[in-house]
This record gives structure tokens, C-alpha cells and sequence, in this order.
């Protein structure tokens, strides 16, 4: 009874969505405002019925009710109750569900921190929130029941959920992707409605900045967990493989980057309209795309679901939809906008712009790597599959460049940078981070290193850069704590986020070069020598866990003779899958270095192990670059700037147009 | 020139070379890149050239796999029932690798007929099968009814 409860809490969403869609939209068209203001309610009613659809499936899950399919499918009784509950999001249908949750709790979001914007705008935004919603819920409803029964005999056992997936990585990656997917759907959704409004001025860039920040920094802390997950628990220490699905979350990201730049110039100048409302529908897009990517079974990946052609082709066709009528709407309206371009060669706009150019590239070459195997299939040119290699060789020079002009580019100011006043400002800067780079691999790997050398300058060019236009804002201020203090925090969150991008630069790069790692033969009492460091394996032994049986090693790491660290790896065979063999990794993290032993494949009827051993220096780096990088989104999203007053005129003087350029002192709002 | 459009001019050159430049980097790179898939059947048939990079997958023949002792150089055949291919493979095969079971390796082909393989891929759950195997079945399982 309970499962088909939640199914008729589904239906009553689709309901209140369709609701959401229609009635909002019929009152900005009959300006009618009790019809306007019937979309906070609705929205609030969505997330309800989805929120109780969601109580009622984990509630399935934790009651062990095999007679619902997934539940068979993705548990067992066995299962510990903390992945009992992650279970629910284990498979296609539960995880869809929890999309739409996510969809339902960001409209609700909006409608929420949305009191004060034009009624009619927030009526427009929640419309196309809602149509979202219908096609989200629909696609589930129509081709992915969460509530499919297995009556009249349900199995007395689950099948278990996938061992890959029962790790605490698991338990929020896939909610902070979604998170940051379905957020992108919010700054669409402003973007459309300031189309539709044909009020494509400045406003709609400022409302939506914070809802993009959001959205962006959702997104990077999925990335970065997943990424994490499968160094420790996937890839035998392997933190990104360029898999179709890590670009399918990548893609956005990249595309939300640009979007953010961008934005920042619509907002401040009033300049590049048409583009970020491009960029806003591109963004979403991707996100959509990615969701067909996953769903439809089209890719060889870890990430595959089970192959169902009606769920690609569902996705396919709503995002022909999306893209489709937003571009339409976009021709109609955009060549309306008057587009105006007051800035010098060398400017604060003209750098973003290269820098959106860069990200789009970027996007595109991933894009056309993910694609081309799934294109080459369909028009029979053969199987072909496109590796790291080529995501490496487009992706990592356009980056090179991307962070060169980001030094510049911070340092630049609206409208007109004097280049000898540039020079001056950044030149202490260029040639610091030159001798940090030749220096640091001498230093630390006592040999040249081309790529060490590259890595480094670019990281502590970023770094010293954002520094030094640190400097040059607080050259006035009495004391360097007022200063900053006086500083707005949009300005703190973007030397934050641009230096936890240098943290994950200088991780990416120096893991490549000086990870180390060897498959060694190993029996009880074995040694081995990596890096330094001594590997001894004091013990094999059996390990009962609640629902697998490991073999476990025992390695004691020493590093010249004083002991490191003791790691247990180990093989797990769960019970409720024996054909599954899982490998647990036995690491030692520290910020300079993880050492890394994962037991692989039994030799000789179990007597012997091949064992990897790694050394990987700054590995760790690579994540706590993304989460500096997100702390600075979240402390730029909550810059009070950004929550649009009554009167727009009035606004804080900010960092941006402090004393340095007293020439542009009105707001966007103003200039028009 | 009116400096509105000199400047939507510029832009729109940047544009366009940010373009040409993903259009370049990327046919490049694919060019170097990509690794065409091929079942046993086209490899025994000679369709398949030696010594460059491809991916080659298929069954593991059940009783194939032989492991040298004291090393972790391993060889085992991989079948589509039509052919058979055998592989050497030096390293930590993955965890759902087994005999009966479908894989997918990236590597080399040999003078000698064995594929060096440097990446070996299996499934990632017990009822997911890599599609390129499942097509090479199909076909040969096409090929064998008339």
C-alpha cells in the first residue's frame, strides 16, 4: 500500500507542476496578479508530494520491501542501514526521483528568496521552473517508476546494492551533482524569462548571479567527491579518466564557469546580454545532456545504468525542447536588445571575454571527444572509443593559456586599462612566479621537469597576481584588517575561489609528474621499495565484514627505517554478489604525499598477492583546491550586493568601483 | 570604421578563431587519439593492422587464462565464438575480470598474431556487458544461424 502511496504523491506533483507552468503564465498574460501569485503555493505544493514520494521510497528501502523492484534490485537485508538509505538513490529510477526532488527544492528556493523581485518576473521564472518539473516528472512517471512492484511473488532476498557504491563518497556525491546540474536550471530559467519579458537588461544578471554561484559551487564539491571516490575506491588510485560521464558533469561546469564571468559583466556593465543568456541556455543544456548520456545507455562507462531506449529517447526529445524553444524564443527576442560597446582593447571586459572564449573552447573539445564515439557509431563508421590522450592534449594548453590571461585579467579595470599601469602592476608578479618555477623542481625532485616548471609558474602566477591587485585595492587603506574588511565580500570569494583554482592547478600538475607506482609479487614477510619508502607485508588474513568476507593484508610502510604508517587493503567478495570482487584500498593520506597499497589479484591459489604499491605527492591538493574554490563561491553567493534591493539605484560602493577607477561610480541600473 | 562595429568586429574575430582553434585542437587530437574497436572475427580475417594502438574485446575463454609464475604477466583468449585472439597482458587485472565473463583491451598487435594489451577493461557490475562486445556477439551469433 505504502509504495503505491508514493506513486500517487508522484502523480499529484505532475499535477501541481503542470499547475506551476500554466497558472503563473496565464496571469502574466491576462496581467492578472492573483493568478501571478498562485506560484509560490504551487511550488511549495510540488516539493511536498515529491518530498513525500522520496519519504515513502527510503521508507521501502529501510523496511527491506522486496515486492518493490528496485528494492530487490538495489538492497539486502544484510545491507547496513546508513546504505540502505543511500540505496535509494543506487540505480536509474531512485536517483531520477531524487533529481526531481532537487528540481522541486530549487523552485521552491526561488519562489522562496525571490519576495523581492517584479511579481511578474518571479511568475515568469517559476512557469519555467514548472515546465521543467512536468518534463523531469513525466520522464519518471512514463519510463522509470521508482514504485514498480514484483507481485505476486517478491523475493525473499535483495539482490544487494552494487559494492562499488556502498562507501560514504556515495552517500552525498550523487546529491551534490544533482544539486549542481538541476541549480543551472535556475539561472535558464531567469534567462528565459528575461527573454520572454523582453527585459533584458542588467537586473536579470544580478538576481541570477547568486542562483549560478549556488549552483557552481554544488557542482564542483560533486565533481571533486567523485573524483575522490574513485582515487580510493575505483581506480586503483586513478583520480580522473576523462569516462564520458565525468565529462558529462564536466562539461557544464566548464560552461558554468564562463556563465558566471559572464554574468558578472552583464551585471556590472551592462554589457554581453545576448551572450549570457546564450550561455545560460548552453549551460542547462549540457546539464540535460549529460542526464542523456548517463541515462540512455549509449556509453560504455561505470557510471551505465541499464540500457532502456524509451529513456533516451524521452530525454532526447526533451531536450530538443528545451534547446529548441529556448533558441527559437532567443531569435525572436534577443535581436531586440541594443547592445552597446564601450571598452578598450585592453580592459576588464575584454579579458573576460577571452576567458569565456577559452571555457567554450574548452567545452566544445570535450564535448566533441565525448560525442565522436557515439557519432562514428551511428553513421557506421566503426567502434571507436577516445582515451586521456586526446582530452589531455586539447585540454591542458587551453587551460595554460586560460590561467595566463587570468593574472592579467584581475588586475585589469572596467572599461580601460592603462597598459604602462598594468606592467607595473603585474610585472613583480610575472617574474616571482618565473623563478618559483624554475626553482621548484630543482628544489623538490632535484631534476629539470618542463612540465613542473609550466604547472608551477602558472599556479604562482595566479596566486601572486590576485595578490597583487590585493595589494593595489588596500594601498590606500589605514591598516591592511580595515582594509579588507572595507573590501566587498563578492571581491574576498573571487581571490578565494582563484586561488583554490592554483591549489587544484598545483595538485593536477605535480601528481601527473611525480606519482610513482609499481605491481609487485608479494607472499607473507615479502618486502618491497617505492619511492623511499619500505613495504612490508607482516600478514594475510580473513576478515569478516556484515554483509562481505574480506582477505586482508596487513602492510607496515617505513621510510628509512623509522615506521610510516600500517595499512589494511583488502578484497572483499559480498555476499549477496560472489561473482564481484571488490578492492578496498589500504591509504596513508598527508598533504604532501598518499602512500597507496591496493591488493589486486590472487597468485598461486591465494599463497601469493600482486599488490600496487603508490607513492603519490599532492595528491590530495587536487580536492582541496575545488573545496577552496567552492568556499569562495559560497562567500561571493552571499554577498548582500546580490539580494536585490527596492531601490536598485542605491547600491554599496563596492571593491570593483572603489577609489581605483572613480570614472565608473553609477550602477548598470543607472547607465541605461 | 565606426568604433562600435570595429569592436563587434573584433569580437566576433575572436569568436570565430576560438572556434577554428577548438575545431583544429580537437580534429588534431583526434586524429592521434582514437582507437577503433575490433572483434576476433576481423582480426583473424587480417582486417585489424599491427603495431598500432586498437581495442579488441570479446568472452574470455573459459580454461585460457595462464598466469607465469613469479611474475604478473598474464595470457588468456578472448572469443566472439567465431575466432579466437589470444592476449599478454602485464599488470593487476581488474576485480570483475574472470573466465566466461566479456573484456575489452586497449594495446597493440603483434607480428606474432598476440595482442600486448596495456589496459584491460571488464564489466563493472555482474549483468553489465561492455556494448562493443555485445555487438560483436550479436553478429557472430547472426553469422552462425543461416
Amino acid at each position: 500500500m505504502i509504495p503505491e502511496l508514493g506513486f500517487f504523491a508522484l502523480i499529484l506533483s505532475l499535477l501541481l507542476a503542470l499547475a506551476l507552468m500554466v497558472i503563473p503564465a496565464a496571469g502574466v498574460f491576462a496581467g492578472n496578479a492573483l493568478l501571478m501569485r498562485a506560484a509560490r503555493p504551487l511550488a511549495a505544493g510540488q516539493l511536498v508530494m515529491v518530498s513525500i514520494s522520496l519519504a515513502l521510497l527510503t521508507a521501502a528501502f529501510l523496511a527491506d520491501d522486496f515486492s518493490v523492484a528496485i528494492v530487490a534490485a538495489q538492497s539486502n537485508t544484510l545491507l547496513p542501514s546508513v546504505y540502505k538509505f543511500t540505496a535509494v538513490w543506487g540505480g536509474h529510477e531512485g536517483s531520477m526521483l531524487l533529481w526531481v526532488w532537487v528540481m522541486a527544492l530549487w523552485t521552491l528556493a526561488v519562489a522562496t528568496f525571490s519576495k523581492r523581485l517584479p511579481l511578474d518576473m518571479v511568475a515568469r521564472v517559476l512557469a519555467v521552473m514548472g515546465a521543467l518539473g512536468v518534463g523531469f516528472i513525466a520522464f519518471l512517471l512514463f519510463t522509470s517508476n521508482p514504485f514498480a512492484r514484483l507481485l505476486p511473488n517478491p523475493p525473499l532476498d535483495g539482490a544487494d546494492l552494487n559494492p562499488l557504491l556502498q562507501d560514504p563518497g556515495m552517500v552525498i556525491h550523487p546529491p551534490m551533482l544533482y544539486f549542481g546540474y538541476v541549480g543551472f536550471s535556475v539561472a535558464f530559467a531567469f534567462a528565459i524569462a528575461a527573454l520572454w519579458g523582453g527585459r533584458l537588461d542588467a537586473t536579470w544578471a544580478r538576481w541570477s548571479r547568486p542562483w549560478t554561484t549556488a549552483a557552481w559551487i554544488f557542482l564542483t564539491l560533486g565533481i571533486a567527491l567523485g573524483s575522490w571516490w574513485a582515487y580510493y575506491e575505483l581506480g586503483w588510485g586513478g583520480w580522473w579518466f576523462w569516462d564520458p560521464v565525468e565529462n558529462a558533469s564536466f562539461m557544464p561546469w566548464l560552461a558554468g564557469t564562463a556563465l558566471m564571468h559572464s554574468l558578472a559583466v552583464t551585471d556590472k556593465r551592462g554589457l554581453f546580454k545576448s551572450w549570457t543568456v546564450l550561455l545560460a541556455i548552453f549551460t542547462f543544456s549540457l546539464s540535460l545532456l549529460g542526464a542523456f548520456l548517463v541515462r540512455s545507455g549509449v556509453l560504455t562507462s561505470v557510471h551505465s545504468f541499464a540500457a532502456d531506449p524509451s529513456r533516451g529517447l524521452f530525454i532526447l526529445a526533451f531536450l530538443g525542447v528545451v534547446v529548441g524553444g529556448s533558441l527559437t524564443l532567443y531569435a525572436l527576442r534577443a535581436p531586440a536588445v541594443a547592445s552597446r560597446s564601450d571598452f578598450s582593447a585592453l580592459s576588464r571586459e575584454m579579458l573576460l571575454l577571452v576567458n569565456n572564449v577559452l571555457l567554450l573552447v574548452a567545452t566544445l573539445t570535450v564535448l566533441s571527444g565525448t560525442l565522436f564515439p557515439l557519432l562514428a557509431d551511428a553513421l557506421e563508421l566503426g567502434k571507436y572509443s577516445v582515451g586521456p590522450p586526446y582530452f589531455n592534449a586539447v585540454f591542458i594548453p587551453l587551460m595554460a593559456v586560460l590561467l595566463a590571461f587570468l593574472g592579467v585579467g584581475i588586475n585589469t579595470q572596467w572599461k580601460r586599462s592603462r597598459g604602462n599601469e598594468l606592467r607595473r602592476l603585474v610585472l613583480p608578479a610575472a617574474i616571482a612566479s618565473l623563478a618559483i618555477g624554475v626553482i621548484f623542481p630543482w628544489a623538490y625532485g632535484g631534476a629539470f621537469h618542463i612540465g613542473v616548471v609550466v604547472t608551477m609558474v602558472l599556479a604562482a602566477w595566479v596566486v601572486l597576481a590576485t595578490l597583487a591587485d590585493l595589494r593595489h585595492k588596500l594601498r590606500h587603506a589605514r591598516g591592511w584588517w580595515q582594509g579588507l574588511r572595507r573590501l566587498a565580500p563578492a571581491y574576498h570569494g573571487m581571490v578565494i575561489a582563484h586561488i583554490g583554482l592554483a591549489i587544484t592547478v598545483v595538485g593536477v600538475g605535480l601528481t601527473s609528474v611525480y606519482s610513482e607506482e609499481q605491481d609487485v609479487r608479494m607472499v607473507e614477510g615479502s618486502h618491497a621499495e617505492l619511492a623511499g619508502y619500505q613495504f612490508l607485508l607482516t600478514d594475510l588474513s580473513v576478515r569478516q565484514g556484515p554483509n562481505f568476507v574480506a582477505q586482508r593484508g596487513t602492510v607496515e610502510v617505513s621510510h628509512n627505517g623509522r615506521p610510516v604508517a600500517t595499512l589494511y587493503p583488502e578484497k572483499r567478495s559480498y555476499h549477496a554478489r560472489p561473482g564481484q570482487l571488490m578492492t578496498e584500498a589500504g591509504i596513508d593520506p598527508g598533504l604532501f604525499r598518499d602512500i597507496f597499497v591496493a591488493l589486486g589479484e590472487p597468485l598461486e591459489g591465494g599463497e601469493a598477492w600482486a599488490v600496487r604499491l603508490q607513492h603519490k605527492p599532492f595528491v590530495r591538493w587536487i580536492w582541496l583546491g575545488a573545496l577552496v574554490m567552492s568556499i569562495g563561491g559560497l562567500i561571493a553567493a552571499l554577498d548582500r550586493r546580490y539580494r536585490p534591493a527596492r531601490r536598485e539605484a542605491v547600491d554599496r560602493a563596492d571593491a570593483q568601483t572603489g577609489p581605483r577607477h572613480p570614472v565608473v561610480t553609477s550602477t548598470p541600473a543607472e547607465q541605461h | 570604421m565606426h568604433p562600435v562595429r570595429r569592436q563587434r568586429l573584433f569580437i566576433v574575430l575572436l569568436i570565430i578563431a576560438g572556434a577554428g582553434l577548438a575545431v583544429g585542437l580537437a580534429s588534431y587530437a583526434l586524429r592521434e587519439n582514437i582507437n577503433l574497436f575490433y572483434p576476433p572475427a576481423e582480426i583473424a580475417e587480417g582486417k585489424a593492422p599491427v603495431g598500432k594502438r586498437i581495442r579488441a574485446g570479446g568472452m574470455v575463454l573459459a580454461g585460457s587464462v595462464q598466469r607465469q609464475p613469479e611474475s604478473l604477466t598474464v595470457r588468456f583468449v578472448v572469443t566472439d565464438y567465431q575466432a579466437e585472439l589470444p592476449v599478454e597482458y602485464t599488470g593487476i587485472l581488474p576485480d570483475l575480470f574472470a573466465e566466461g565473463e566479456g573484456v575489452v583491451a586497449t594495446g597493440v598487435l603483434t607480428e606474432d598474431g598476440v595482442f600486448q594489451a596495456s589496459e584491460v577493461l571488464a564489466k563493472h557490475d555482474e549483468t553489465y556487458m561492455p556494448p562493443e562486445v555485445q555487438h560483436a556477439l550479436d553478429r557472430s551469433a547472426e553469422q552462425a544461424r543461416p
